[in-house]
């Protein structure tokens, strides 16, 4: 039984000293392999989970264990480190820097993450030639890697995203409404397509959407106000 | 570090209309700064390269200042005259070893003529005690000859052999000339970076000639005495502008100083050169302490500007932030990228200044010289510039620390969603 890649043991956290807490979790697991479909009211507390998980954020108590590694035993730099190495993230939109090209937005995951790039660089003769494979996968072909990442629609910029946050073969893949801004059949596409790819990779996925006719391609679905206190008190209000 | 670098360069140009507008406004206050140092520098130079060599400057009793300004540096006019007979009594003492009588008072277009003897080609010195060299033809003998500095050739287009007309006064163009005595050119003098390239040197006997039928400044009606005639009058002069002293040994230099400022025939003035000097830097040091500051305060508002757009820009930039938090990098690495910007911008300013003042120095310096006698020489960076170049740097860092630092807070806050 291999360790689960998030277990959340007692965790508690508000964004202001004298708030209601915005989270309080008893206990959360989720194992290798899974493709948990997360979903809550919008405010419930979802983007701040994530940002916990991805070690952005602390709690006022309480542990978070990514690959068994507690996030909150670390210091800051350190759960920068272990973000780079180990998580990718796709957020809802505006998620490539307007400068870089396609390419350079894909292999800007390795250039924070040492273990990204050496692990990408076993899954293709150069990093360029990880990033091309990927974006193939993606359907994001040569004439649209060249152009501007400005010009590409909001899907393919979320095509490209998805290929940042797999290069380098991440444990954990978390995507925060990423297809929020595109249109139903465009959602579809870019769901089957991300989890296929996470699938190929064995790449744990955590999806969080509002929407839940998505819902169907996941192993798992849950919804935040199952495991988090404040929320299920607010949903029962 | 060097993907960081990647990064700032990138994201710089990605912006490039607004901070190339900070580029600009930074590289002109370098250039104002720079500049006001560069003239400050040469100036000095030029006139310290101007005399050297000689103990003692004597004239009129005046002020020290302005007997060294119109006696070495011709910049005004002597209020007062030396009498001829003060002058050989003052070259006669013997701790002196050479005297360069002076006399200053008319031009030709411009350029002032300075009326001497040969002790002047023996004995005057300039920069590092280099003496004048011609670069054609030799001194003057007889009294319609002339040598002249090599700005006055050169900008005249004058060569040896060609007539030349002297003007009374300092006007450029005279109402009252002296066109019935011209003067042969028979030398000129190599370039000295000094006030002597703009001078038209003649003996004391050609300005008592050409003065001859003149009276208190304005020529005698009806009297003309012909070129061919002066000799038959004394052309020993009545007056002289100035002297320069050289002695025989540094140390009687207080004692004939002495000597000359209790002159008992008429009221005199002896100064030593470099305690004059001194003195014009004192009194200019204000001025150029003054011009600096405010040069110093336009590079802080150019910095203060670098500030302003790339804080700005911040706001619109906490996405892309987010997105590199989100890949890894560490609220440090933002405030490196921000850092490296801020430099970067700074760093292309400077250059940008130094190239801006090269081209205005190469531009502006032949008419800086011809005009001031102030020798510009055209150059990137000298040594004393360097370190407001390094202040300028330090200072550009510093300001980059204040966006880089918000940038910083605002990525912790914002962590991988920014609530825009």
């Amino acid at each position: 039984m291999p360790a689960p890649v998030v277990h959340i043991e007692n965790l508690r956290f508000r964004w202001r000293r004298g708030d209601a807490p915005c989270l309080d979790i008893a206990g959360f697991t989720i194992d290798g392999g899974e493709r948990v479909f997360l979903h809550g009211a919008s405010g419930s507390g979802k983007s701040t989970l994530l940002a916990l998980i991805g070690g952005v954020l602390t709690p006022e108590a309480g542990h978070v264990k990514v690959l068994d590694a507690d996030l909150t035993k670390m210091s800051g730099p350190q759960r920068d480190r272990f973000r780079a190495d180990h998580i990718g993230f796709i957020f809802q939109q505006f998620n490539l820097v307007p400068y870089l090209t396609v390419i350079d937005n894909v292999l800007l995951a390795c250039r924070f993450s040492r273990r990204r790039r050496e692990r990408a660089l076993a899954g293709g003769a150069t990093l360029h030639d990880e990033a091309v494979r990927l974006l193939d996968h993606l359907d994001i072909d040569a004439p649209l890697r060249a152009r501007p990442v400005v010009q590409l629609s909001v899907g393919q910029q979320q095509r490209v995203a998805a290929a940042r946050a797999l290069i380098g073969w991440p444990e954990l893949v978390i995507a925060d409404e990423p297809t929020s801004s595109l249109d139903a059949d465009r959602q579809a596409a870019f769901l089957d397509l991300l989890v296929r790819e996470c699938g190929e990779a064995g790449v744990t996925l955590v999806f969080v959407s509002h929407d839940m006719r998505l819902a169907a391609n996941f192993t798992r679905v849950i919804g935040l106000a199952s495991f988090n206190r404040p929320a299920a008190e607010r949903e029962a209000a | 570090m060097s993907h960081l670098f990647a990064l700032a360069v990138r994201s710089a140009w990605n912006r490039r209309l607004t901070l190339g507008l900070t580029v600009i406004a930074i590289a002109l206050s370098v250039a104002l700064l720079l500049g006001v140092e560069r003239l400050r520098a040469d100036a000095r130079e030029s006139f310290s390269q101007s005399v050297s060599g000689t103990d003692l400057v004597i004239g009129a009793r005046t002020s020290p200042i302005q007997l060294m300004l119109y006696s070495v540096f011709r910049i005004g006019d002597a209020t007062n005259n030396v009498r001829w007979q003060s002058y050989q009594a003052i070259a006669a003492r013997p701790e002196i070893a050479w005297t360069i009588p002076l006399s200053l008072g008319d031009s030709h277009l411009g350029y002032p003529v300075l009326g001497t003897d040969g002790a002047y080609f023996r004995h005057f010195r300039h920069g590092r005690a280099q003496p004048l060299e011609f670069a054609g033809g030799a001194p003057f003998r007889e009294i319609f000859e002339t040598v002249l500095g090599a700005d006055v050739a050169e900008r005249l287009g004058y060569r040896l052999g060609d007539k030349i007309v002297l003007n009374h006064g300092m006007g450029d163009v005279s109402v009252a000339g002296h066109s019935d005595k011209p003067f042969t050119v028979v030398g000129i003098l190599k370039r000295t970076g000094t006030p002597v390239d703009r001078t038209v040197h003649v003996s004391l006997a050609a300005i008592e000639a050409i003065h001859l039928e003149w009276q208190g400044g304005a020529p005698i009606p009806g009297v003309s005495i012909p070129p061919q005639h002066v000799t038959k009058f004394d052309l020993t002069p009545k007056n002289i502008t100035a002297i320069l002293v050289g002695l025989r040994s540094r140390p009687d230099v207080f004692r004939v100083q002495r000597y000359v400022n209790e002159f008992r025939d008429e009221p005199l003035l002896a100064v030593l050169p470099g305690v004059a000097l001194d003195e014009l830097w004192r009194i200019v040091g204000v001025v150029e302490r003054t011009l600096f500051a405010i040069s110093a305060m336009v590079v802080t508002v150019g910095l203060a500007g670098l500030v302003a757009v790339v804080l700005a820009g911040l706001n619109e930039r906490r996405r892309e932030l987010a997105i590199l938090r989100s890949v890894g990098a560490r609220p440090r690495d933002i405030f490196v990228l921000l850092s490296i910007e801020g430099l970067f911008v700074t760093l292309c300013g400077i250059l940008g200044g130094i190239a801006i003042l090269a081209a205005a120095t190469a531009a502006l310096s032949p008419w800086a010289r011809t005009h001031y006698g102030l020798v510009i020489e055209p150059r990137l960076v000298s040594l004393g510039e360097l370190q407001w170049v390094l202040a300028v740097l330090a200072t550009g860092l510093l300001a980059a620390l204040i966006p880089a630092w918000r940038a910083c807070r605002l990525s912790l806050a914002d962590g991988l969603t920014p609530r825009l």
